[in-house]
C-alpha cells in the first residue's frame, strides 16, 4: 500500500531513523518542560535562553571543539541563572536586560561563525535544525537530559506546581522557591542545548510554547496538561520529521509548522472555551517576583 | 473567647522598622502574636497592613529592630483573592493538595492524603467541588478553598490577607464564623482588613496601623473617633449597637435627587 510505503521508505536510512528518534524525543521534552515555562510567564526567557546558548555553542566549537557541548551547556546554565537573578530582582527593566544579554550572546555566536566557520553543525543547521550528522553522543545526551528532566519534575512535582501557581504562598509554606526556579532554569537550558541541533536556535522557543498552549486549550487540569503537552510535542516532532524529509526543508521548520497547524485545528475544535483557557497564559504578572511586592496596605 | 493574647508568644516584633528599598512603610512597631490570638489589622490603603503581615510571615526582613519566632513555628497564609491567577489549570483538589510539600515526593496523592483533603474540604462545605476548576468557584468558595489549603498544613498561626474582600455579606459572616471556630480550637489567627464594622462584630482584638501602630486593644478600646481620625485622617462617627461599636462614615458625599435620576 502506498501510505505504508511512504511511512516505511525513509526508515531504511540510518540518518532518518536517528533523526526521527531525536525529533520525537525533542518534541516531547520541549512540550513537557514548556508547560512550566508558559504557566510561569517565562516564554520570553526561553526564547532568550536559546539565543544565549547559541553564543556558547559557537564560541566553544571554536576554542574547544571536542568539548563544545559541555561548554555550551555551562554557558547556558550560567545564562539561565543570570536571567533568573535579573528577573527576581526587578521586573521593571528585566525584559530589556534579558533582551540585551541574550541577543548579544547570539550576535557573538553569529560573528564567530561568520569569521571562523564551524567544526560542528553548519550555521544554517544550528539556526533552523537538521537531521543530518546526528551523532550517537547527541542521542545519548538527549536521552540523559530527558531522564534528568523527568526525574526533576517527578521528584519536585509539588514544590514546582506550588511555586508556579502561587510563589508567594509557596515561599511561606516551606518551599525553597529560589532553588526550585534555579533547578527549572538549569533543566530548561539543558533541554534547549540537547534539542538545539535538531529544532534549531530560532525555533526552540516555539516548541516550548506551542504544545503547552494546545494542551491548555484541551484541559483545566495541571496533570493532564503536562501529559497532553508532552504527547503533542512528540507528535509534532514525529510528523514534522517525516514532512521535513519529503519536503526537503529544515527539520525544525517543519516541526514548528506542524505544531502551528495543530494549534489552529485545536482552536477550531475548542473555540471560545479554548481561547478563554489560554487568556491568562504567559501573563508577566504570574512570574512577577513576589519578594519585592508593590507597597499596599 | 479570649483572643487578646495571654498565651505563649509565637512571633515578637520589637522596635521594628520596615519598607521596600528607600520607601519606609512601618516605623517602631512593637507587636506580639500569642498562641491564643485572634486579631484584625485595620488601616487605610498604603498604611502598612500587608507589610506587617509579611514581617510576621518572615517574607520581609526588618530594616531595624528585632523579630523573634517560637521554635518550629508552623504558619499558613491565605492570600488576597485578587492576587491569584484564576486561569491557572488546576482543580480544587490539586490546589489544596499542593500545600503538602514535605515528606511524600510522589506527584499523586496517597490514600491518606486523599482522605485528609476531602475531610478538610467537607468541613468547609466544598467537598462536592473538589474536581471543579478553580475559576468555576464563587468568591466565597475560592476563599474556602484557600482556607482548606492552609488548614491542611495544620498551622499554629494562620495569617490572612483581606479574607473578606470581594465577597458578599453572607460569605463574609461565614468566613469570620469559621475563623472564630478555628480560633476556639486553638489556632492563632491574624488577618488584615478594610472592614471595620465586620471586625468589630467578630474579632476580640484589633490593631490600627498607619505607618506605625496607632492603637491596639478590644474593638471598644480601638474603634473610637480619635483613634480612627489618627488612623484614617478623617473624623468618623462611632455609635454603639448591642454593645459593639459601629462606624458611620458621615463625611461622605450627600446624595441628591439629580444623582439618583
Amino acid at each position: 500500500m502506498n501510505w505504508w510505503h511512504t511511512i516505511v521508505e525513509p526508515l531504511q536510512f540510518a540518518f532518518f531513523q536517528k533523526g526521527l528518534l531525536v525529533a520525537t524525543l525533542s518534541g516531547a521534552l520541549l512540550g513537557f518542560i514548556g508547560v512550566f515555562i508558559v504557566l510561569r510567564g517565562m516564554s520570553y526567557i526561553g526564547h532568550g535562553l536559546s539565543h544565549a546558548v547559541f553564543g556558547g555553542f559557537a564560541a566553544f566549537q571554536l576554542f574547544a571543539a571536542q568539548f563544545y557541548i559541555i561548554g555550551a551547556g555551562v554557558w547556558g546554565i550560567v545564562s539561565a541563572l543570570a536571567i533568573t537573578q535579573v528577573t527576581r530582582r526587578s521586573r521593571v527593566g528585566a525584559d530589556a536586560a534579558i533582551g540585551v544579554v541574550t541577543t548579544a550572546s547570539f550576535a557573538l555566536g553569529v560573528a564567530l561563525f561568520a569569521k571562523f566557520g564551524s567544526s560542528g553543525p553548519s550555521f544554517d543547521n544550528a539556526l533552523f535544525g537538521s537531521i543530518l550528522g546526528i551523532t550517537p553522543v547527541q542521542i545519548a545526551g538527549l536521552v540523559v537530559v530527558c531522564f534528568i528532566t523527568a526525574a526533576f519534575v517527578f521528584l519536585r512535582y509539588r514544590p514546582l506546581l506550588f511555586s508556579t501557581f502561587d510563589p508567594d504562598v509557596a515561599d511561606v509554606s516551606g518551599v525553597s522557591v529560589s532553588r526550585v526556579e534555579a533547578g527549572l532554569m538549569i533543566v530548561l537550558s539543558l533541554s534547549i542545548l540537547a534539542t538545539l541541533t535538531i529544532i534549531g536556535v530560532t525555533l526552540v522557543a516555539a516548541m516550548l510554547v506551542i504544545p503547552a498552549v494546545i494542551a491548555r486549550m484541551l484541559t483545566d487540569s495541571f496533570g493532564r496538561m503536562l501529559a497532553y503537552s508532552t504527547i503533542v510535542g512528540s507528535i509534532c516532532g514525529l510528523l514534522g520529521m517525516y514532512l521535513s524529509y519529503f519536503a526537503g526543508v529544515p527539520s525544525g521548520t517543519m516541526i514548528v509548522l506542524v505544531g502551528a497547524v495543530f494549534f489552529v485545528i485545536v482552536l477550531a475544535i475548542t473555540g471560545g472555551r479554548g481561547l478563554r483557557r489560554t487568556s491568562g497564559l504567559d501573563d508577566h504578572s504570574a512570574a512577577e517576583p513576589m519578594r519585592a511586592p508593590a507597597v499596599t496596605g | 473567647m479570649t483572643g487578646t493574647g495571654v498565651g505563649p508568644v509565637l512571633v515578637s516584633l520589637d522596635g521594628v522598622d520596615a519598607g521596600y528599598g528607600n520607601t519606609h512603610v512601618l516605623h517602631d512597631v512593637n507587636f506580639h502574636i500569642h498562641e491564643d490570638q485572634f486579631t484584625g489589622i485595620v488601616g487605610p490603603s498604603g498604611a502598612g497592613k500587608t507589610t506587617l503581615l509579611r514581617l510576621l510571615l518572615g517574607t520581609l526582613n526588618a530594616s531595624g529592630g528585632t523579630i523573634s519566632r517560637a521554635p518550629k513555628l508552623s504558619t499558613a497564609y491565605v492570600p488576597q483573592l485578587e492576587t491569584v491567577n484564576w486561569d491557572f489549570p488546576i482543580t480544587v483538589f490539586e490546589c489544596v493538595l499542593m500545600s503538602r510539600t514535605q515528606g511524600r515526593v510522589m506527584p499523586w496523592a496517597s490514600k491518606t492524603e486523599k482522605t485528609q483533603v476531602h475531610s478538610v474540604l467537607e468541613r468547609l462545605g466544598i467537598d462536592d467541588l473538589a474536581q471543579r476548576h478553580i475559576r468555576e468557584l464563587s468568591g466565597g468558595q475560592q476563599q474556602r478553598m484557600f482556607l482548606a489549603r492552609a488548614l491542611l498544613r495544620q498551622p499554629q498561626l494562620l495569617l490572612l490577607d483581606e479574607p473578606t474582600s470581594g465577597v458578599d455579606v453572607s460569605t463574609r459572616h461565614d468566613v469570620l464564623h469559621l475563623l472564630a471556630d478555628l480560633h476556639e480550637e486553638g489556632m492563632a489567627i491574624v488577618l488584615t482588613t478594610h472592614d471595620l464594622n465586620g471586625m468589630a462584630a467578630h474579632l476580640p482584638h484589633l490593631v490600627c496601623v498607619n505607618g506605625r501602630i496607632i492603637a491596639d486593644g478590644s474593638p471598644n478600646e480601638v474603634i473610637t473617633p480619635d483613634v480612627l481620625e489618627l488612623t484614617y485622617g478623617a473624623r468618623m462617627e462611632v455609635l454603639q449597637h448591642l454593645g459593639m461599636p459601629v462606624v458611620v462614615d458621615s463625611g461622605g458625599p450627600v446624595l441628591v435627587q439629580k444623582d439618583i435620576a
